[in-house]
């Protein structure tokens, strides 16, 4: 018998349409990039029973399991349930698999769970994350990363979230060994330093990261009770204008992103233009259409921000245009 | 005299003591590790038994209280100086066998070494007294029993440690007792706990010959070690301290100077006029560190300096081990021993 799939519930439903007519792959979200081992054996057994033997890795940190014959998705969201119970995912119907694909996985680097330089639970945070946002089908990426290194590459992400730590300083313990201003300016960007045997930091070139912490030999320095973050906007990869993310929002509390994340589905019901291919558009090319205002309007709806926010009142772009020009010289 | 407490009773005698004594103790300071979420236990002035962390070792050592990691000394102003003030009532720190072992060679050091005592040092210690935190078992890295610390001297006050959900104190003041009975459940005889076995055990040379400074075994330090040196700051019987004389830059006539803690691990220590420096690699800090504290300490005082609380262990970043090096440098000793012998 012929075959007849709603192609596009399939996709909706987290499987790919693959090149190899009847086969479809099987999309596993792992928000946050930690799997458990239970659930990463199950992953093997979909492939070895349903697929052709391989799990691909994807970019975002979920896997997808391909060669997995049209007819058998049933079973195989019926075998996804398991994976799915333990990531905490949100689903709308047991035993059906996901219930969306438009909103990508999470991203979270390592973090605070075993990076010496994380200054949050990222995996914690990215959970927490997808639980609020997710299922949509808009097209949303968000990723976290634990300190400005930017291991999970959050500037080519809608909303990329790094973490900050605000840098306590007792000149008590201090005694003026100057590792943090060493390190500071070899690791990061040089905004320590010595004054009178003590050590001075400049508060506006300070991007929280923790380098000093890390370094110090006495706890002089410690980091801050509270955890920020720095949040960068619209970033993107793509065939027209890709273009990292820039900063709009820093030492911003973790449930003010929450909130801006959930708010921005509102602005893209709103503002997305109806004849987007698939219902999909990258935000940011909503806001390069609406302006910048409309969409911190949108954003910030309810939002408090916290006393030490720092706000961008404008957010520029950079990255090259495609759509405008593909010459190299 | 020995006495079993309830916690609210132990509480009481501490607060009592609090009218005639501060306390000085190891509290868990949430949130101030090195890493996010994490923790440390370093000294404090507590009030309470609930603010004092007795089932873990301490990260820094108690010697905080008696040589600061900052302290300044005096202010002086054209041709007037005038003492800092400081505040010498009388403080009950308590800590553990190795660290009273530890306050015995900071006195040897800062008052018994030449001809001079430290007055600035001398000004904390008159006003200082200890108690014991009993060690019924031995932590991590600990090897007290290797260095002869594990059973504690005479010169604590009482003694506190936790058993069968309640505290045992032995009282070694008699003008203490009063107060244990008052707040007592019971008399007892009570021998305040040692360690006697360590997991960690190490292996001191008797003799050290002048050879061992060329030996190969320092040079893997030189690759491993960060030169950070927490290991000294959480020693509890580093005493190395350098000087800053600071001039206020709005006036540049008047100033103060501080005494601060220094290293032999961290850079600038062996700084000379000139841009010289004389222990310059991680190998040989490691070296003179390592002989100081099994060796040369020894040499001029009779007994060594170190007192295997293994804080330095603990807290190295990069795993490298005081334990088994001083075991690198007997088994050295050892093998450089018969080749001479061989010679012969």
């Amino acid at each position: 018998m012929s075959l007849d799939v709603n192609v596009k519930a399939l996709m909706k439903n987290a499987f790919r349409q693959s090149k190899v007519r009847g086969e479809t792959a099987s999309r596993v979200r792992v928000p946050g990039g930690l799997i458990n081992a239970e659930s990463m054996a199950r992953v093997v057994e979909i492939a070895q029973e349903f697929g052709n033997g391989t799990i691909f890795l994807t970019n975002r940190q979920g896997m997808e399991i391909p060669g997995i014959p049209l007819e058998k998705v049933p079973e195989v969201n019926e075998r996804l349930q398991a994976i799915i119970d333990d990531s905490g995912v949100n689903q709308e119907e047991r035993g059906k698999g996901y219930p969306a694909a438009g909103t990508r996985n999470v991203v979270g680097c390592p973090g605070s769970r075993l990076c010496p330089f994380g200054c949050y639970d990222t995996t914690a945070l990215a959970r927490r994350m997808d639980k609020a946002v997710f299922p949509n089908n808009r097209h949303v990426k968000i990723a976290f990363t634990g300190c400005s290194n930017d291991c999970a590459h959050v500037a080519l992400n809608d909303f990329g979230i790094i973490g900050m730590t605000e840098p306590q300083y007792d000149r008590d313990r201090c005694i003026g060994c100057e590792q943090c201003v060493k390190w500071c300016r070899s690791r990061s960007v040089g905004a320590l330093s010595v004054v009178n045997g003590k050590i001075v930091r400049d508060e506006d070139l300070c991007i929280g990261c923790g380098v000093c912490v890390n370094y110090c030999p006495t706890r002089a320095w410690t980091r801050s009770p509270e955890h920020y973050f720095r949040l960068k906007i619209m970033g993107r990869t793509g065939k027209q204008n890709p273009r990292l993310a820039e900063d709009w929002l820093k030492w911003v509390d973790e449930d003010s992103i929450i909130k801006i994340a959930q708010n921005t589905y509102a602005y893209i019901d709103e503002h997305i233009d109806p004849g987007a291919p698939g219902g999909k558009e990258h935000i940011g090319y909503i806001v390069d259409r609406t302006g910048f205002e409309e969409f911190v309007k949108w954003a910030l709806d309810g939002v408090e921000l916290g006393p030490k926010c720092e706000r961008a009142s404008r957010v520029y772009w950079g990255g090259k245009r495609y759509d405008r020009s593909n010459e190299l010289k | 005299m020995g006495y079993v407490l309830s916690r609210e009773g132990l509480d009481q005698v501490l607060q009592g003591l609090g009218t005639e004594y501060r306390l000085y103790a190891p509290v868990l300071k949430m949130g101030e590790g090195r890493f996010a979420d994490t923790d440390v236990v370093r000294y404090d002035f507590v009030t309470s038994l609930d603010q004092i962390e007795l089932s873990k070792k301490s990260d820094y050592a108690f010697k905080e209280l008696l040589t600061p990691l900052s302290e300044t000394l005096f202010f002086f102003t054209e041709g007037e100086v005038k003492v800092a003030d400081k505040d010498v009532r009388d403080v009950i720190v308590l800590l553990r066998a190795c660290d009273l072992h530890a306050v015995k060679r900071l006195d040897q050091m800062y008052l018994a070494n030449g001809t001079e005592k430290d007055w600035f040092y001398q000004r904390i210690r008159d006003h200082v007294r200890f108690a014991l935190i009993g060690c019924p078992s031995s932590f991590e890295n600990c090897f007290c029993a290797s260095m002869g610390t594990n059973v504690a001297p005479e010169g604590w006050v009482f003694s506190l440690e936790e058993a069968d959900g309640g505290y045992r104190c032995a009282v070694a003041d008699g003008t203490l007792a009063g107060l244990f009975a008052e707040h007592a459940d019971a008399e007892a005889d009570v021998e305040p706990a040692h360690v006697v076995e360590n997991d960690t055990k190490v292996r001191v040379p008797e003799n050290v010959p002048t050879a061992i400074y060329k030996h190969q075994m320092w040079d893997e330090y030189t690759v491993r070690c960060l030169k950070c040196g927490r290991c000294t700051i959480a020693c509890p019987t580093c005493t190395c301290y350098t000087m800053q004389d600071v001039f206020y830059t709005d006036n540049g006539r008047v100033g103060e100077r501080r005494r601060v803690a220094a290293s032999c691990m961290i850079d600038g220590y062996t700084d000379v006029a000139g841009g010289g420096q004389y222990r310059r690699t991680g190998g040989e800090r490691m070296r003179f560190k390592v002989l100081h504290k099994v060796h040369d300490f020894r040499a001029r005082f009779g007994y060594d300096m170190c007192v295997g609380c293994g804080r330095c262990d603990d807290i190295c970043p990069e795993y490298i081990s005081f334990a088994a090096c001083v075991n690198k440098l007997a088994d050295a000793v050892d093998a450089l021993g018969k080749e001479v012998d061989g010679d012969e």
